[in-house]
């Protein structure tokens, strides 16, 4: 197990180790141990700084796409999963069918057509291509509906149906509360999933003003690397460390809900 | 397809009891008829846009474009470069996935024992890397496996050879399934632990009063009672590694030549829309590849259920 976790932790360390490097250290010295000076703030400035400000933009519109792509993902998936586990419906098999098919489609597979799609509607190169496909989450109605399954007691409905609650009042004010645990390992998911996309960015958009940060850094890397290189490798590591560090914090925070959230939901299984 | 997604949607009734009863038989929909509208748009429409693209090709010299029936498809099922990626991601697949799965049923189990001091430390970072985008952990794994200012420079001065180069030809296949373990393991691990923390605690009990031991209580009843999960894990991993991309793809800036444009399906798919403009040859390559996934993880449970009886 110690040597699993070395394995897991040394590309990381080495990450932050680099970070701190200045571009010619890079070079000169070794891979784990640190340069002669200490360069993480001058590189995250540089970072910033580089071509306008760019990196800025990037992360703006990261947190666009994963505060409207993903929390609209949670919405649709708590409402929907909570619809298929408490409500029997005229088609809801057909639901269950489509939509756990789904899981087993890809989201690449899809991003070539979806793509063919909204050029057509002329909605490549903007944000909404990025955000509209993020809006379904298979997995995380999966997840919710074997939760809420499990968490929502259907007489606790009955009762709030007998004291005259509407159907939409009872999921606001009674049904959310009992599934927090399970709406935060969604989120977590969902944020994960769009916050680290990069297939569907990547074709949909082709001005540098729209990327988020992956399809940016990666653009960066290119530079780094093409014939003619601007070598700013420095500023691919320390952008690349800042990208990663929200999601770490972020489940680092809310380890204990999504962790409970997940193995009550493998209950059913 | 489409039309299923569009119900009546119903009024939430709260009038005469007379009129509840056929309104409160729709009501379910008030909930899954915002996700199944969206749903239309973005996973049924594509896939219908795809298959009808599938069918034409582009009149290069003539203009305009003509329905060709099947032609597309004969043509990937002949077509060699298809084949050479696919030939790529099954290599992979049967290398990488049973090494990642095998990793993370261990760790689940290391984890799950409680044997292990500082269980949930252990747990946190070894799911830490599936935190990570794809295309930081390509990037970072890049440089490491250089020979610029990586740590395969530093293996081989303290080796005193030259023998570890994890981007040559012969390593590449190995370096990119290398970093897609080091994605994922702690992802499946967390499958198999949540189902491992679930299993009824008198089967130990029994299983300790019938004289099991440690290994004998983890074949008998563990993996037994976790096998659900196990099949899951299975068809995820196998589904990612026929979509293989974003690694590849990435480190292509690293070694361009030595990564090809065909070199998963998924990146012929991509190649033929995005740099080669054939976008109805493309529809056919992305359905052939989703079919053969949807029908080999199909088959996966199917074998996996069964053995269950």
């Amino acid at each position: 197990m110690a040597l699993y976790l070395l394995y897991t932790l040394v590309p990381l360390v080495w990450l932050i180790i680099n970070a701190t490097k200045t571009q010619p250290a890079l070079f000169s010295t070794s891979g784990l141990s640190f340069g002669d000076s200490f360069a993480l703030f001058d590189n995250i400035g540089k970072t910033f700084g580089y071509n306008d400000g760019i990196f800025f933009r990037w992360l703006g519109n990261t947190l666009l796409y994963v505060v409207v792509g993903a929390g609209g993902a949670t919405i649709l998936a708590t409402a929907a999963g909570y619809g298929l586990a408490k409500y029997r419906f005229p088609g809801r098999r057909g639901v269950f069918a489509v939509v756990l098919g789904a899981v087993a489609v890809p989201p690449t597979a899809l991003a070539v057509p979806t793509f063919l799609m909204f050029s057509k509607l002329g909605l490549t190169n903007t944000p909404l291509a990025v955000i509209i496909p993020s809006l379904i989450s298979p997995f995380g109605l999966y997840l919710i509906w074997v939760y809420a399954a499990d968490a929502i007691p259907d007489e606790l409905l009955e009762a709030a149906r007998i004291d005259g609650a509407g159907e939409l009042r009872i999921f606001l004010t009674v049904t959310l509360r009992q599934l927090v645990p399970g709406i935060i390992t969604v989120t977590l998911f969902t944020m994960v999933q769009t916050w680290n996309n990069y297939f569907l960015p990547l074709i949909m958009l082709s001005e540098p003003k729209w990327y988020p940060l992956t399809v940016g850094l990666n653009q960066w890397s290119a530079q780094a690397n093409g014939a003619g290189a601007q070598p700013i490798f420095n500023l691919v590591l320390t952008g690349s460390l800042l990208t990663i560090i929200p999601l770490v914090v972020a489940f680092l925070l809310m380890q204990r809900f999504w962790q409970s959230g997940l193995s009550a939901g493998s209950v059913k299984q | 397809m489409t039309s299923t997604a569009a119900p009546p949607v119903p009024v939430p009734a709260r009038r005469a009891p007379a009129a509840r009863r056929p309104r409160r038989k729709w009501r379910g929909w008030l909930f899954v008829a915002p996700f199944m509208l969206v749903f239309a748009l973005t996973f049924i429409a594509p896939v219908v846009y795809a298959f009808v693209l599938s069918l034409f090709r582009d009149q290069a010299f003539f203009g305009g474009t003509v329905f060709v029936g099947a032609d597309n498809y004969v043509q990937v099922f002949g077509d060699p470069k298809f084949w050479e990626a696919f030939r790529r991601v099954l290599v992979f697949l049967a290398v990488q996935v049973p090494i990642m799965l095998v990793l993370a049923l261990i760790a689940a189990l290391a984890i799950d024992s409680a044997r292990l001091h500082a269980a949930g430390f252990f747990r946190i970072v070894i799911f830490l890397p599936y935190a990570v985008p794809a295309v930081v952990a390509a990037l970072m794994w890049g440089f490491i496996y250089g020979d610029h200012f990586g740590l395969a420079a530093d293996l081989n001065h303290l080796l005193g050879t030259d023998s570890v180069k994890p981007l040559s030809q012969n390593w590449l296949l190995t370096s990119i399934g290398n970093i897609v373990t080091w994605e994922f393991v702690g992802y499946n691990m967390l499958i198999f632990y949540s189902a491992l923390k679930v299993i009824p605690k008198e089967l130990f009990e029994a299983a300790a009063i019938d004289g099991a031991g440690t290994f004998r209580t983890i074949l008998s009843v563990k993996l037994p009672a976790i096998r659900g999960a196990i099949v899951v894990a299975t068809i995820f991993s196998i589904i990612g590694s026929f979509q293989l991309f974003n690694e590849p793809n990435i480190m292509r800036n690293l070694v361009p030549n030595m990564i090809v444009t065909n070199y998963t399906p998924n990146m012929y798919a991509y190649n033929l829309s995005f740099n080669g403009q054939q976008y109805n040859y493309s529809a056919a390559v992305a359905i052939v590849m989703g079919v053969i996934t949807a029908v080999i993880a199909y088959v996966v449970q199917l074998r996996g259920s069964r053995k269950e009886m």
